[in-house]
């Protein structure tokens, strides 16, 4: 699958800006991106709903930028799933292949092999409003990947479960897909749930693809702070280089770190809350005031102030020691290489 | 699309039914009815035709002129409006209490009582105002009714009154006014009249601050659904009305059956339209204007 | 807070339901009364059920309606459902507004308005007045029931559905017979049966449209209403108030069970 220079605009709109991307195939691909950052149309020019004003979108080797969804070797898990009220389970399953005017025999076989590999064996008869939450989207899958397309994508394929079984079907989907070997591509604004399904990820802002890599690329080495801000918590700090290997902040303080950026530049450092250590261990060390802790349970969200007046967000583990509390200050350490340094 | 022909059909095939079997008929209502009546098949002089000079014109207003001078118009014209306002405004007195109390039934009883409100319009008009006539009139069962209760010495004459008519259209159209009325109060959130009830009203009190203004969009539909038909309605006059009561929709029948003066039944149609789109104009605006206030 | 009637709500209801079926109860009894006096009860009899239906010009109206009401019922169905998928899935092209308000006038405008309009086009087209233009004044108002009561279930069909079926292969023409018409099917079974009951029970409109030879049975009623209030009447009214209490009921019933 590869998408060239594709450009969807809406009248004054540019929905879409200039896209490419490849997608290899048996991939898990997740587009990710806040609403509006042109990720929905991104998948719909995918299926055919939407044709591209320029570019190329090459799917199995065959460009197919005006051809209709119907002649597409594309399928699509809606995000309300989108099953016919009036057709059984059964029904359901077996359109796409009514459509290819398959034999009798073949669709039965190819239905109960589809509803099989999603668990639904003994359901045919059911119509969609006799079905859980979990068993639609089941059906709405199966109902896709019945047609063994080239391409499977899936619409905010968890937004419409409730939180329990949103765990539990995120592994069902991946194991699903492995299974399969299928090359999926599916849409979200969930960063979370990006992170746990897919094998690369493309992060859209505003009709343009940012940054592509693995879930821990993107997290660990973000390229901008719309990524950085975007995929999980990230203390921003606005910074000047100062020599080699050492930036100063705003208020005085200065932070080594590990990588090149030319002195004098200004820029952004992004720190993870998690990787900031707590103990004098190293450098970066400084004794802070805690300002607030936000108690989670498993974890605990402290906002810390330094003597320089920089406010940092730290995540600590609980269980080791006593309960932190407002007021109390605390020796942290930035290691060198837990800092990235962005573009200001 | 490819199926762009496809498309274009659909819209071409109910446009030309509209333009053929509404815009048009209405059109030559608004020309007949500036136009000359005589002795012939069909009985008026076309307002367009052709001379040997090329096309020619010859409609005038004389038929407007009469409707204005001839009291006879002009009465079933006022008596029409009138009626139509009672009517609609008892419909609403009777059919609000109706349509809370649905509303307010246990969930299910509600379907069972809706359908109970619906069937009646499911059976026929005629049938429905025509049952009245055995109620009504002097020897009627009411009457004997009240005879035999002793309440009165010698029968009422109700039958062929403006009251019967008014009982004839509050009958006859109840159900559309319950309808809407019933969508409006059930759509009103509970909490709003719980958050009434917290704040110290009693039950009247929430039902004319808190549930009647909220189901104003329901009201405005239901009198609109009464209001229209009533305006027009012939057969209720000609039923339950004396032949001393003049609605226009009656009238028009008149002048078009009896006396085949289509021009003159042409003129009063053209007048009822109008009298039909003010009576919608200024319930809209009383609506609009009752809306702002809340605001 | 307390759901349910007070003891006025009560009141109102059963008032409201006697008000509403006391002269239709009264109107079946007296179809069962053996004498001719009205408002004399000589006791319990079919005798003019018998008699309704010996009346050869009472049947013969009966088939007419129902011939008319078949015809109008399916055209308007057509015209009314094509039409409001004009209205709802093609939010964009010119002259809309008044595509919209040419389904809403019928609607809206006096039966006789209607009637002498259609008359007067009949006339000028110079078409015989029967049986045929009775249809075509029906199925004109039953087209804008129709298209009220398909546009309102095609405005809550979820188009993601004729997506699907095109993303699973079907062009647009077989997602909409495979799909979308399934779907609104009872809307529009809904909308042919207002259209085929108004046909039934109108008077004044074919009272225009037709022609000799086309006597509907509202017709023949009121002809004969006219001249006073006749058991024959009672029973053959008892006989339609029968006929549709059935099929209303049957088909509540109906639409219960497929939920």
């Amino acid at each position: 699958m590869e998408l060239a220079g594709v450009t969807k605009r809406y009248g004054r709109v540019t929905a879409v800006d200039r896209v490419d991307l490849q997608i290899p195939k048996g991939e898990f691909f997740a587009l990710l991106g806040p609403s509006g950052s042109g990720k929905t149309t991104l998948l719909r020019l995918l299926a055919g709903f939407e044709l591209p004003d320029e570019g190329r979108v090459v799917i199995a080797g065959r460009d197919v930028a005006q051809v209709p969804p119907y002649h597409r070797p594309v399928n699509m898990v809606f995000q309300a799933y989108a099953l016919f009220p009036h057709l059984s389970v059964a029904r359901n399953v077996a359109f796409g292949l009514e459509m290819e005017r398959v034999g009798k025999s073949e669709i039965q076989a190819r239905v109960a092999e589809a509803l099989a590999q999603v668990e639904l064996s003994g359901f045919e008869d059911r119509k969609p409003d006799q079905l859980s939450g979990g068993q639609r989207q089941r059906v709405a899958i199966a109902r896709a990947i019945v047609k063994r397309p080239e391409l499977l994508l899936l619409d905010e394929p968890l937004a419409a479960l409730d939180r329990r079984l949103r765990e539990k079907t995120r592994a069902e989907l991946r194991a699903l897909q492995q299974r399969l070997g299928l090359t999926f591509v599916m849409v979200t604004h969930d960063q979370d749930e990006a992170l746990a399904l897919a094998t690369r990820i493309a992060v859209l802002d505003r009709g343009r693809i940012v940054q592509v890599g693995t879930p821990a690329e993107l997290y660990e080495r973000p390229a901008s702070r719309f990524v950085a801000e975007f995929l999980g918590d990230c203390n921003l700090l606005e910074a000047a280089i100062v020599e080699p290997g050492v930036a100063a902040l705003p208020g005085g303080a200065r932070l080594h770190f590990a990588g090149d950026a030319a002195p004098g530049s200004r820029v952004t450092l992004a720190i993870r809350p998690e990787k900031i250590a707590i103990g004098a261990d190293g450098r970066n060390t400084a004794v802070g005031t805690i300002e607030a802790v936000e108690y989670l349970g498993d974890i605990s969200h402290l906002q810390v102030r330094l003597p320089d007046g920089t406010a940092l967000e730290v995540t600590r583990v609980n269980g080791a020691g006593p309960p932190l509390v407002a007021g109390d200050r605390l020796m942290l350490t930035i290691p060198l290489e837990a800092i990235t340094v962005l573009p200001a | 699309m490819s199926a762009n022909w496809g498309l274009r059909l659909a819209v071409l095939l109910p446009a030309l039914w509209l333009v053929l079997f509404v815009a048009w008929p209405l059109l030559i209502v608004a020309e007949i009815s500036f136009s000359e009546v005589v002795s012939a098949i069909p009985p008026y002089l076309p307002v367009f035709g052709w001379s040997e000079s090329g096309p020619s014109v010859s409609g005038n207003v004389e038929n407007y002129r009469l409707l204005a001078s001839d009291a006879l118009y002009t009465a079933s014209l006022l008596t029409s409006l009138r009626i139509a306002a009672v009517a609609t405004a008892l419909t609403l007195l009777i059919g609000l209490p109706i349509a809370h109390g649905i509303a307010r039934a246990e969930p299910r009883f509600r379907g069972a009582l809706l359908l109970l409100v619906i069937l009646p319009f499911w059976t026929s008009f005629l049938i429905r105002v025509y049952a009245w006539i055995g109620i009504l009139k002097n020897e009627g069962l009411l009457n004997e009714l009240l005879l035999a209760l002793g309440l009165i010495d010698q029968p009422l004459t109700i039958l062929t009154t403006e009251w019967a008519i008014h009982l004839g259209i509050v009958y006859a159209y109840l159900p559309f006014m319950v309808l809407p009325l019933y969508v409006a109060i059930e759509r009103i959130d509970p909490a709003l009249r719980e958050a009434a009830a917290d704040l110290g009203a009693r039950g009247t009190a929430t039902f004319f601050r808190i549930t009647l203004p909220l189901a104003r969009p329901g009201i405005a539909a239901g009198c609109l659904l009464v209001f229209i038909p009533a305006m027009g309605e012939f057969v209720i006059p000609d039923l339950l009305g004396g032949p001393n009561t003049l609605m226009i929709g009656k009238t028009l029948w008149v002048e078009f059956f009896a006396n085949r003066d289509w021009p003159v039944a042409a003129a009063l149609a053209v007048v009822l339209l109008v009298l039909v789109l003010v009576g919608i104009a200024a319930l809209d605006r009383a609506q609009r204007r009752a809306g702002e206030g809340l605001a | 807070m307390r759901r349910g009637n007070s003891l006025f709500g009560v009141t109102v209801l059963t008032a409201g339901f006697a008000f509403l079926y006391l002269p239709i109860v009264l109107l079946v009894i007296g179809s069962f009364n053996a004498g001719r006096q009205v408002n004399v009860w000589a006791g319990w009899s079919a005798r003019w059920y018998g008699e309704a239906l010996r009346n050869e010009q009472l049947v013969a109206s009966i088939w007419v309606s129902l011939q008319v009401a078949l015809a109008a019922a399916t055209l308007a169905t057509v015209v009314g459902t094509i039409g409001a998928f004009v209205l709802t899935r093609l939010p964009r092209f010119r002259g809309r507004a008044l595509f919209r308000i040419g389904f809403l006038t019928p609607l809206v405008l006096p039966e006789v308005i209607l009637g002498l309009a259609l008359l007067l086009l009949f006339v000028r087209l110079d078409l015989d007045r029967g049986i045929g233009t009775v249809i075509l004044a029906h199925a004109t108002f039953g087209a804008a029931f129709v298209a009220v009561v398909v546009s309102s279930r095609l405005a809550s069909f979820d188009p993601a559905l004729e997506e699907a079926a095109m993303d699973l292969g079907a062009t647009p023409m077989r997602a909409f017979l495979r799909v979308t018409l399934p779907v609104i099917a009872p809307a529009v079974l809904a909308g042919w049966l207002l259209a085929f009951t108004l046909s039934l029970d109108d008077l004044v409109i074919a009272s225009f449209a037709s022609g000799p030879g086309a006597t509907t049975l509202p017709m023949r009623i009121y002809s004969q209403v006219r001249l006073g209030v006749s058991p024959e009447i009672n029973a053959i009214s008892t006989m339609m108030i029968a006929a549709v209490t059935v099929a209303v009921i049957g088909a509540s019933l109906a639409a219960k069970r497929r939920r």
